[in-house]
């Protein structure tokens, strides 16, 4: 993992390391088993969408022996709430957020560890007991939580209709690994502000900094909202207060429930671009590597994002179209939702203008970057059916919203996450990863997701409702069913073919062939140093000369690209 | 125009929602195709190649910026503006028109974990008093006349959904929301939960009938008045003026004394 | 922490110590924590049917009494501060003492508090007045606890000769800490007693 001779111990070097490089794989990990197990939790909700109160093969006898290895009622809820918290929270956030924001940031900034470094070795022990506690609340009497990954009130805040403590245990284990997401911010914040390079202006930051950055900044401004919301609901389960309480299941007066939505999605909105930010980043750097070209109106882009940034937290109210909230404070949530589409169009065509008139080289990084692109197109353009009201009063709660952000999460950032991994593996582990396998997943992976995430689409424009255990209750989507059979299998395929990727992963750890400092000719800082990056990554501060996108230099003689650290740019770049 | 992707719609004004669909898909999936084929066109076209060496710009050029902001802003325009304007009318359709206190059908429902409790206000007019019929999960309206349904939650959030009108409002603890409409085609529809209340979500189902006749449903009501007593455990007395399409949060449903539940079981 | 900026190596955004960027994004996320929470209380009282009066449930001279002891707390932080600056180490030990001091005293006149009225019946369950005075005035409790927890650290790190004229970065920091707890404190009396 990292070429050291400081001679610390074991538990010093790997376990509670403070080395950067060290804690983003321990981040990395942690995330793909989360991400695994939040896979098999929609596998099985797949299953019982498709044969509802049907025994589950092979694993069924197992999971639930009281019922005949068939899922029961009550245990549906709690899938579906522990898919999105964990998927969420402890699989995306740990593997964009934690990996990939504190493998690349020093590095690419070219500084030798994080702002904080004891601080950052903190913000990954905070997750870690917070998937404790989150794991233990399976296991406690009433089972784990299962209001959804919302946790709407009164369902979560009432313990007459959620008794039990798994819903608390929800609750604190997300609380620890807020405080985990706010120290990692705190890190990445003032790294990417402050300890910059000599020569590393703003303006020469590669984008998946930028779009670190900017995903740290609404983290820190909205996770600590969701924060109140969450104890206040914990107040009204164990200490008898009413924040989110009214009607008969209020102990007293004055409660509002609308209160915990505006609250919550007053977080939750801003959430669903802390995750794709950086995908953003990542898919603007990595376009301009793979088409040899530099990054298409970078400073358009940068500029796009933060509009994105300061917007995502003024549109809340589009979750909230059938709440009962004041139709024409929804309708102005509409109007402002749709302006997002102006900054959002211009980094799109960004995107695509960096790949026009380029030298396109299809490695399995790259694939899973256009990937990223197309899903993106399908996710983006189907928000804005949602943003509409008057059709958002049909579609919400149907399958047609969950198809809309698996395309945009799932699908992007799930994407994003394997352009991230197959790129940065030669970086991190000093192997490749087999490029055939790569092949095969991307492949497989996007055949199956579009199938799943477009017909989920589909059955919710006839209005499948969602969190719901069994479609045959209702008459109207008895002619619909077959498609929850189609989606079951197709979901299997999907995860199936996430088993080449984790074979590749463990294969490559200790097979893959010994990988070169650059094997992707790419600009940035990390890619000067070795492959894997010396213990403290430079010796001295790197000196940079140019942006990290200077492919494609007209008058170079060997090579297309240079680098960020080469003299030579001052005056061979344009910028 | 019955193309299989919804349900059959049977509101007078469900066709809206379905027209907004149909453009908005229209104007997207024309965005989407432009787009793959750009990509497709991109990849072929310019893929690497030995000695090909790619167009060296960082796309900041007066040119580059007035394209890229002028395609934008058509998208914003064509698209966003022009579907929320469509919303906008569509909205006004749907929602701006409440129809009268008299000559609509008012009904009272009150969802619980897991039925709905849905209540007339019987000859007197008035609601939760002993002349009023109360049912669990039948809601007989009869065709061609607009009905008005306030709702309100006996425990946690639940949402009333009409898939073949097109509509749903939330029902929520403390409030009374509100929704309408006229139903056109007479028949037995499926009334679902669309808000996660507990296990028993899935199987909230009611049964929406509408009567083919006014006649129908006045028998209907006749029957169910002389079945016997009804629930006066819940219940409001309705707001004189017709409801907004929500209600606004913290209103308070009952008049002076009264409350939306009073205790007991369920 | 307390690292200087050298023009030579770095090209920071702002020409502060990394120390005091990163404690003021840390402050940043404490100030929408306590936004949700105050926000929260403001929107429940105004759609609140009924409110007591201010001065009637809360024992404003107390809390006002408490209010002057945290002010006075800012000022022996501030002059901590001026101290190390001036180098002079008793100074800053004396006044880093008498601030955490002061936090006590402001604990415990608020214990005091919590106790007297939750035996009068003023208890979080019983309105949603009480409900809302518990979780605010609580969780700046908390952090009032986590401050003097932290000066007390700081003190026993001044005793051992950690600090100087040109090292005294994490004094500073933690003073920005606690004037940002010592301001939320005047909010709280403010739409809690006075209004």
């Amino acid at each position: 993992m990292s070429k050291t001779l400081s001679g610390q111990s074991f538990w010093r070097r790997y376990v509670f390391s403070t080395n950067h490089k060290v804690i983003a794989v321990q981040y990395l990990f942690t995330g793909m088993l989360f991400l695994a197990l939040g896979g098999v939790m929609a596998l099985l909700i797949r299953w019982q969408l498709a044969y509802p109160w049907q025994p589950i093969p092979f694993i069924g006898q197992w999971l639930f022996p009281g019922s005949g290895g068939a899922m029961t009622p009550e245990v549906y809820p709690m899938l579906f709430t522990m898919h999105g918290g964990i998927m969420v929270f402890f699989a995306i956030t740990p593997i964009l957020l934690g990996a990939l924001g504190n493998y690349t940031i020093p590095l690419e900034v070219g500084a030798r560890d994080m702002a904080f470094p004891r601080l950052n070795m903190l913000s990954y022990w905070f997750l870690v007991v917070g998937s404790v506690l989150l794991l233990a609340s399976f296991l406690v009497p009433g089972g784990a939580a299962g209001s959804g990954w919302t946790l709407y009130a009164p369902l979560s805040a009432s313990t007459e209709v959620t008794p039990g403590w798994g819903q608390d245990l929800f609750i604190l284990g997300l609380a620890l690994d807020a405080v985990s997401i706010l120290m990692g911010g705190v890190n990445y914040i003032t790294t990417i502000m402050q300890l910059r390079a000599p020569g590393l202006t703003l303006r020469r930051l590669p984008l998946t900094l930028w779009g670190l950055f900017y995903s740290a900044v609404l983290n820190t401004l909205w996770l600590p909202i969701v924060a109140s919301a969450l104890f206040m609901v914990l107040c009204d389960r164990r200490l008898g207060t009413a924040f989110f309480l009214a009607g008969p299941l209020a102990p007293h007066a004055g409660g509002q429930v609308l209160l915990y939505q505006h609250l919550f999605w007053g977080f939750g909105h801003p959430e669903v671009y802390i995750l794709i930010l950086p995908v953003w980043g990542l898919v603007g750097d990595l376009l301009s590597v793979f088409s040899r070209k530099p990054a298409f109106g970078y400073q358009a882009t940068v500029c796009s994002m933060l509009v994105i940034t300061v917007l995502s937290g003024i549109v809340w109210g589009h979750h909230m179209f059938t709440s009962g909230m004041n139709p024409l404070v929804g309708k102005a949530f509409m109007f402002l939702t749709i302006t997002v589409s102006v900054p959002t169009a211009i980094f799109f065509l960004n995107w695509l203008g960096t790949l026009w008139r380029g030298a396109i080289r299809l490695t399995v990084p790259m694939l899973f970057t256009l990937g990223v692109v197309f899903v993106f197109a399908i996710g983006g353009l189907t928000g804005l059916f949602n943003a509409l009201q008057t059709f958002d009063v049909y579609i919400h709660d149907t399958y047609f919203v969950v198809g809309h952000f698996h395309y945009t999460l799932a699908a992007s950032v799930l994407f994003g996450t394997f352009a991230f991994i197959y790129f940065w593996f030669p970086k991190i582990f000093g192997r490749h990863m087999n490029a055939r396998l790569g092949y095969w997943h991307f492949g497989l992976s996007f055949v199956f997701l579009n199938a799943v995430f477009s017909v989920m689409m589909f059955l919710g424009l006839h209005g499948h409702m969602r969190r719901i255990a069994d479609a045959t209750a209702y008459e109207f989507l008895k002619p619909v069913q077959h498609w929850n059979v189609f989606l079951g299998w197709a979901a299997l395929g999907l995860g199936l073919s996430q088993l080449l990727f984790f074979i590749n992963v463990l294969y490559s750890l200790f097979k893959g062939a010994p990988a070169p400092a650059n094997p992707w000719e790419a600009g940035s800082l990390a890619w000067t140093v070795s492959s894997p990056p010396p213990e403290h990554n430079y010796a001295t501060p790197p000196r940079v000369f140019c942006g990290p996108h200077e492919y494609g230099v007209p008058s170079l003689t060997n090579g297309d690209w240079l680098s960020q650290a080469d003299p030579q740019a001052a005056k061979l770049a344009r910028s | 125009m019955d193309t299989g992707v919804f349900p059959p719609n049977i509101s007078t004004t469900g066709h809206v929602v379905d027209q907004l669909f149909w453009l908005a898909t229209l104007l997207t999936g024309v965005a989407f195709l432009l787009i793959v084929a750009a990509l497709g066109y991109f990849l072929l076209r310019y893929r690497s190649r030995p000695g090909r060496r790619a167009y060296y710009t960082h796309g900041d050029s007066r040119g580059a910026i007035c394209v890229t902001s002028g395609l934008a802003l058509l998208v914003f325009l064509l698209i966003d503006v022009n579907l929320a304007y469509h919303d906008h009318v569509a909205w006004a359709v749907v929602w701006g028109a409440p129809p009268s206190a008299r000559e609509a059908l008012q009904v009272e429902i009150m969802p619980e974990q897991f039925a709905w409790n849905i209540r007339y206000a019987g000859p007197d007019g008035i609601f939760r008093t002993s002349d009023d019929v109360t049912t669990i999960n039948q809601l007989h309206v009869p065709v061609n006349r607009p009905v008005i349904v306030q709702l309100s939650s006996k425990d946690v959030i639940h949402s009333f959904f009409l898939p073949n009108l097109r509509i749903k409002m939330d029902a929520v603890p403390g409030m009374v929301t509100s929704l309408y409409f006229q139903a056109k085609q007479p028949g037995t529809y499926d009334i679902a939960c669309a808000e996660h209340c507990g296990f028993g979500h899935y199987r909230m189902r009611g049964f929406l009938v509408v009567e083919e006749s006014a006649e129908a449903f006045n028998a209907w009501l006749a029957e169910q008045t002389n079945e016997g007593s009804p629930d006066l455990s819940w219940g409001w007395q309705w707001a004189v003026s017709a409801p907004r399409a929500s209600g606004t949060p913290g209103a308070h449903p009952p008049s002076a004394g009264a409350r939306a539940w009073s205790g007991g079981s369920t | 922490m307390d690292r200087m900026i050298n023009a030579e190596v770095e090209t920071p955004l702002i020409d502060i110590p990394t120390g005091k960027f990163g404690m003021w994004v840390f402050l940043i996320s404490e100030i929408m924590f306590f936004t949700g929470l105050i926000g929260s209380y403001i929107v429940l009282r105004l759609g609140a049917t009924s409110w007591p009066r201010p001065g009637t449930i809360l024992n404003t001279p107390l809390l006002g009494l408490n209010t002057l002891i945290l002010l006075s707390s800012s000022l022996t932080m501030a002059l901590a501060l001026h101290a190390i600056q001036q180098g002079r180490q008793a100074a800053l030990r004396r006044f880093l003492l008498l601030t955490a001091g002061l936090g006590v005293a402001f604990l415990g006149i608020k214990g005091f508090d919590y106790a007297h009225m939750w035996h009068r019946g003023f208890t979080m369950s019983a309105s949603l007045f009480g409900s809302c005075y518990y979780l605010l005035t609580g969780f700046h409790a908390l952090h009032v606890l986590s401050g003097v927890i932290l000066l007390l650290s700081l003190f026993f790190a001044a005793s051992h000769g950690r600090f100087s004229a040109a090292h005294y970065g994490r004094i500073e920091y933690s003073g920005l800490y606690w004037h940002f707890i010592d301001i939320v404190w005047v909010i709280l009396f403010a739409i809690l007693c006075l209004v």
